[in-house]
């Protein structure tokens, strides 16, 4: 298997059974992940092939499943945990902001947390309350979190390898709508570097920045901008912390207009952050300020109105026409 | 390892026999007529017997746990004289807790680990870690910093009850390596009452986790009296989860030592998880911040006065005739050496580089952790240039 097609959904399973096999240190956590391979078959047939020792099943306690995790990372090993759903991952902010943020810190380097938390996120699937957000922000904005996201199944294959052999306590947000998007994946590649951002799609005329769910939007909205003669870039960010602000900057360089694109609510969001930066570092280079596309600042709607909450490739556009109007 | 801190500490043991478990904890429950709180040394000195505990200690091992109290209340009283002189900026007092402390301290392996809070200053004692280190964060130079593997010794958890988690998940490793190690997590009667420290009670049953919760009930929650988290006794609680609960005279350190020895077996044995309420009392304020004559009246304390946990043990030590003037003159001065040199450790500890501020938020580097020490290191160099004319 060096080149297959696959959903990102296969490719993350994948990606955990190649770190099983090939460290005995990694171990899989949470609540589902054994019998049911979870309730996205993210860990399916991972428990049968590696045993209730390596892949566990966990009493339903959010902050105890990251608090153990942290102590079994203490001991050596390198726990890979999954959150049920986006909206279930508060009870652990707290060992996740106070303690597994932190201790590396705490110890002047003498402890290191090589943690993975798997967090599916976002919208698009019709689901009940809490099933459908997308908290990144609150995570991003955490000094000693790194937070990504892959867009697609190859990323999700490289992101996660390079994830659970990070040193660091990473947050991986899976975009749960793309988890039975198909693309190819090359398991004997060289990935590029986790935290680097990519260019998905080339264009000349504005630069759309996006990561997970959204690039694919992203993509098709640049699809049907070329059909209006107009070039679109898609940054594929990938990314949240750090940021690849040194390739947001090049692209805008070029294109001199950004519009930064996500599921989350836009107050305070990664978009904030990158229009704020990017406007520092290419105020002369802009012909239009950075806009941002993505939720308001309202609960998740119920999933009859999330077709309209959601950013989509009108509302991506909208804002291309906008930014393009200046 | 300091030079003071040598007593006796149990060798690890890699038995090849079967391991025999202190029989205490399952025979407590079958007995609902025994006394509730484990005692083998009276306030008054008296030595006595408990069916389930028993405890046969060399004199030298009982000097040794008089040694350590009395040396821990001189290095605590130092360091709060330090932050009356504002040398520290705080100081979290264990005055009255010493027989908790070096009792189940004592009771531990070297490659035994230990979760403590922030007061566990006797334990810290007990595993070898420099007094001086514990005092860093208290003055505001580091969070901790010390290498909590060097003496399987964590870091100080501010966060109350986060590291009872810890602990487990640490635990649970140990038994995934086949170690008979076992895991120690202190905690106060305050955190009892934390979701986390429920959770860890949860994990801990369920994967049968080698960890002893040594829960140090000083009777105060800063200004909430015990009652204020529970309707039941805390070590009741341990029923409800599935493991054995034991209430031990805090203040006696050979009921401590005995009670903790008995748990951790059980640990080691692989017989699941522990919880050892030490029934003791915070005989000074919650932290050098605090001011107790708000919430709590005077013979409240005087009354865990004549309970002393230093003071019957002595009473014990001369009625026996194991110490006499010369050794507890010979111990006076070891105290005032380590006062005196807590003292100039403090005085002569330097403030961190401001670019510290930058150091080891990651493991593998932050390209915006990065880019803001170069433009801070940018803007302070700047002064440095006007400085320089």
């Amino acid at each position: 298997m060096a080149n297959t097609k696959m959903p990102m959904a296969k490719a993350l399973n994948e990606s955990l059974r190649k770190a099983l096999e090939t460290d005995p240190k990694v171990l899989i956590m949470g609540e589902d992940v054994g019998k049911l391979g979870g309730v996205f078959r993210i860990t399916d047939g991972l428990q049968k092939d590696f045993g209730e020792e390596r892949v566990i099943d966990t009493p339903l306690a959010e902050s105890g499943i990251v608090g153990t995790a942290i102590g079994m990372a203490l001991r050596g090993y390198r726990p890979v945990v999954e959150i049920q759903f986006d909206g279930f991952v508060f009870p652990a902010y707290d060992q996740i902001v106070t303690q597994l943020a932190k201790m590396h810190a705490r110890a002047l380097g003498k402890v290191k947390l090589p943690v993975v938390v798997r967090i599916p996120y976002g919208g698009g699937i019709g689901a009940v309350e809490h099933h459908s957000e997308s908290p990144e922000a609150l995570f991003a904005h955490v000094a000693g979190l790194k937070c990504v996201s892959p867009s697609n199944a190859s990323d999700a294959y490289w992101m996660m390898q390079q994830a659970i052999a990070s040193d660091d306590p990473v947050i991986f947000f899976e975009p749960k709508r793309r988890y039975w998007d198909k693309g190819e994946v090359d398991t004997e590649a060289i990935p590029g570097p986790l935290h680097g951002a990519v260019i998905a799609r080339e264009g000349t005329d504005l630069t759309l920045a996006a990561y997970g769910p959204m690039v694919k939007t992203c993509l098709e909205a640049a699809a049907a901008a070329e059909e209006e003669g107009r070039s679109l870039e898609v940054l594929d960010l990938r990314s949240m912390s750090p940021v690849d602000f040194d390739a947001i900057q090049a692209s805008v360089e070029r294109t001199r207009r950004l519009v930064v694109v996500h599921e989350a609510p836009v107050f305070l969001g990664t978009g904030s952050e990158i229009a704020a930066r990017i406007t520092e570092r290419c105020f002369y280079h802009l012909e239009a300020p950075v806009l941002r596309v993505g939720g308001f600042h309202a609960p998740y709607p119920p999933a009859r109105l999330e077709d309209e909450y959601l950013p989509n490739l009108d509302r991506v556009l909208d804002a291309v026409d906008r930014a393009l109007a200046y | 390892m300091t030079v003071e801190s040598t007593a006796a500490r149990s060798k690890p043991r890699r038995s090849s026999g079967k391991r025999t478990t202190t029989s205490g904890a399952r025979k407590r429950s079958q007995s609902a007529a025994r006394p509730e709180l484990v005692q083998l040394l009276t306030p008054e000195g008296e030595r006595v017997e408990h069916p389930d505990y028993s405890l046969d200690l060399t004199p030298d091992e009982l000097r040794g746990l008089y040694r350590d109290m009395v040396l821990t209340r001189r290095f605590d009283a130092e360091a709060t004289a330090l932050q009356r002189q504002g040398e520290l900026g705080l100081w979290a007092s264990l005055l009255g807790q010493e027989a908790a402390q070096i009792g189940s301290g004592r009771a531990l392996r070297d490659d035994d680990y230990v979760f403590p809070t922030y007061r566990e200053h006797g334990v810290a004692w007990c595993r070898g870690v420099d007094p001086t280190n514990l005092l860093g964060m208290f003055r505001g130079v580091n969070n901790g910093g010390w290498d909590p593997y060097s003496n399987n010794f964590h870091l100080y958890t501010i966060v109350i009850g986060s590291q009872a988690l810890h602990a487990t998940g640490y635990a649970m490793g140990v038994a995934k390596d086949g170690a008979d190690s076992a895991v120690i997590a202190y905690f106060g009667d305050g955190a009892s009452s934390q979701g986390d420290v429920a959770e860890a009670f949860t994990f801990s049953a369920v994967y049968n986790a080698p960890v002893v919760f040594f829960c140090q009930n000083n009777q105060w929650a800063i200004s909430e009296p015990t009652e204020k988290q529970s309707r039941v006794p805390i070590y009741q609680r341990a029923a409800g989860f599935g493991f054995p609960g034991v209430r031990v005279d805090g203040n006696d350190v050979l009921a401590v030592l005995a009670v903790t020895r008995a748990a951790l077996e059980r640990a080691r044995a692989g017989e699941g998880p522990t919880l050892v309420e030490a029934f003791t009392y915070r005989m000074g304020a919650h932290t050098t911040s605090d001011d107790p004559t708000r919430y709590r009246k005077d013979a409240e304390r005087e009354e865990w006065e004549a309970k002393d946990p230093i003071l019957r043990l002595r009473t014990y030590l001369e009625k026996e005739g194991l110490v006499d003037a010369d050794w507890l003159a010979g111990l006076d001065r070891e105290s005032d050496a380590l006062a005196l040199r807590v003292r100039e450790a403090i005085r002569t500890m330097p403030d961190p580089d401001t670019m510290a501020i930058f150091e080891n938020v990651y493991a593998d580097g932050h390209a915006l952790v990065d880019e803001e020490r170069a433009q801070f290191a940018e803007y302070l160099a700047s002064f440095a240039d006007e400085e320089g004319r």
